[in-house]
């Protein structure tokens, strides 16, 4: 089983991001369960979404992902409001939208697996908006394999009707261009 | 054996395909957290046209299960759905259908009670709901929330049981959380619920008082019939769950055991936190210790048959409580102690609080509870007095 945590903000869309892939990976057979952190979210505050998936077993665990697999940064303000990556096992792989450079980061944080990308610039430039969440999907993807990139078309066209297309777009660059090390 | 199809779903919607399935006829709810994706996703369904129901707007939830019992009274298959201070709005007029035999169905997303305001998840809405003789039965999983829904119009519109039925989802741990689960054909589902005639149906052409006053010398014998009826719904309960079990392949009991072969010692647990529950027992019994899991499913009518044989083998029972009986201590475990006095003498009964207002139950906790229960049970020999302890408070007492 893998845990993941999504660190976001209110209206960045963390808790839709474990839910795109939860029902990804129970399109490919595998069991998934997606959590929020239970809050009356507010656009802005920093915002917790848990994420399992499970390649064999059916998940019975239903409590807070303490020690994940799997950090998702959102917003790179929130790596300096808490302690984000402390959390983290020691064999994990944190995936953090920045607009600083790969080595930066690397330099920064003390982490076994580092993905990152510049999501806010994709989002930007394909969405028109400033929200990272299906970008971030990419990266990922990308990071982890948790699931097939094709395989979170379906979810996105349910979620998002007619926009779908440009969140898959936006998913493919963030997956192109993401650098992990 | 298992039918239909593998989907991710919230556990807010698996209850509204399961009310969708069993083809309901009125709905009545006002929205509240955590159980508004259950309202919204009906109020969808029926707007566009996915189910066939009318759809009453009300201004509160004691109108909401006013609404139920009049379309109740009038035949139509009815569900509401509320949570925490929801239910306590509506607390007045849930005695209104049970004592009136009217087989409306509820769902409770449960959450904490103010004050201080608490969206989150415990059972203090569920034990102000003890005693409004409605059949009562805890989720664990989406899946279970909603298989249970399913079965709750059965059992609550069956002649032999005639009481409304109320199936507890924990908020946010089932009502927010999407997993994979089965989801049953249309078809097997409305062959497992026929559609309902209601005994005694309000009828403006036939009309009669619905009811209406009860003085001193009918009231007694009115309460004598209904605590008889209610006590007797149980074998009818059993037996539409096992005839589910053999339509749909999954099984259940009014106390579900885990891992019970030998075990000297048990926990027990109540809804969402059950299969976490099941990790502990995992990782105990992998230490050498001889515990296991009881879980109850059905909470009314008690099921003190099954419980008393439950625990027929065991030196200690463990019990989690996610409310306070302030004053009293854990109520599920001041029941259970009731339920097992002049039977068990022997059997020692350790009771923790924990879960309070969405507070995070991990594996660690139900390992701490089963180790500190051996504890105070070398205390009790001792004659001493032993606390509820509530669990995980940063301060003073707990952990």
């Amino acid at each position: 089983m893998i845990e993941i945590c999504i660190y976001g903000r209110g209206g960045q869309g963390a808790v839709t991001l474990a839910e795109l892939v939860a029902h990804a990976a129970i399109s490919e057979g595998k069991h998934a369960q997606s959590m929020p952190s239970f809050g009356p979210e507010r656009r802005g505050a920093p915002v917790l979404a848990f994420l399992r998936v499970s390649e064999t077993e059916r998940i019975k665990i239903r409590a807070e992902v303490t020690e994940p697999d799997v950090l998702i940064v959102l917003d790179p303000g929130l790596l300096q409001v808490g302690d984000v990556v402390s959390r983290l096992k020691k064999d994990g792989t944190a995936v953090i939208n920045t607009m600083k450079s790969h080595d930066e980061m690397k330099s920064r944080l003390s982490v076994n697996k580092l993905a990152t990308v510049d999501a806010m610039s994709i989002a930007r430039e394909v969405l028109g908006l400033p929200i990272v969440n299906t970008t971030m999907l990419g990266a990922m993807i990308k990071a982890t394999g948790i699931v097939k990139l094709e395989s979170l078309e379906a979810p996105l066209e349910e979620r998002f009707g007619k926009v779908a297309t440009k969140n898959i777009e936006a998913m493919n660059e963030a997956y192109a261009v993401t650098v992990v090390s | 054996m298992t039918k239909g199809k593998i989907v991710g779903l919230e556990g807010s919607f698996a209850v509204a395909e399961a009310v969708r399935m069993a083809n309901t006829d009125v709905i009545s709810a006002y929205p509240i957290t955590p159980q508004t994706h259950i309202v919204e996703r009906l109020s969808e369904m029926v707007a566009d046209g996915d189910l066939d129901a009318d759809f009453i707007c009300v201004e509160s939830e004691h109108s909401a299960m006013s609404a139920c019992v009049g379309a109740s009274a009038a035949g139509a298959r009815v569900f509401t759905c509320s949570a925490g201070q929801g239910l306590e709005l509506m607390h007045e007029v849930l005695y209104i259908p049970s004592s009136m035999r009217l087989p409306v169905v509820a769902v409770a997303a449960n959450r904490a009670l103010s004050a201080p305001l608490s969206v989150w998840c415990d059972h203090s809405d569920v034990m102000a709901l003890r005693d409004i003789s409605w059949v009562q039965m805890f989720a664990e999983n989406n899946q279970q929330a909603f298989d249970l829904t399913t079965c709750a119009f059965r059992i609550a519109e069956d002649k032999d049981v005639l009481f409304p039925t109320m199936v507890h989802i924990d908020g946010f741990y089932l009502s927010h959380v999407i997993e994979d689960m089965v989801l049953p054909e249309e078809e097997e589902v409305a062959g497992f619920i026929p559609d309902y005639k209601h005994p005694f149906v309000l009828d403006p052409d036939k009309p009669v008082s619905m009811g209406c006053y009860g003085p001193p010398f009918i009231y007694s014998e009115t309460k004598k019939a209904q605590d008889v009826a209610f006590d007797n719904t149980r074998p009818r309960i059993q037996e539409i769950w096992d005839e589910f079990g053999e339509l749909f392949g999954r099984q259940y009991l009014p106390v579900e055991s885990y891992k019970m072969e030998g075990a000297r010692v048990a926990l027990v647990t109540m809804g969402s936190c059950s299969e976490t529950a099941m990790l502990a027992v995992d990782e105990l019994r992998a230490a050498g210790v001889d515990v296991g899991l009881i879980r109850l499913r059905l909470w009314r009518p008690f099921p003190f048959k099954e419980l008393r044989e439950a625990v027929k083998d065991l030196d200690l029972l463990v019990v989690l409580d996610r409310a306070i009986s302030f004053g009293m201590g854990g109520p599920v475990c001041s029941e259970l102690k009731s339920a097992l006095y002049n039977k068990r003498e022997d059997l020692k009964i350790v009771g923790f609080i924990g879960g309070l207002g969405g507070r995070d139950i991990q594996i660690s906790e139900f390992k701490y509870m089963v180790t500190q229960a051996q504890e105070k049970v070398k205390a009790i020999e001792r004659g001493k007095e032993v606390e509820t302890v509530i669990i995980g408070v940063r301060e003073g007492g707990g952990r």
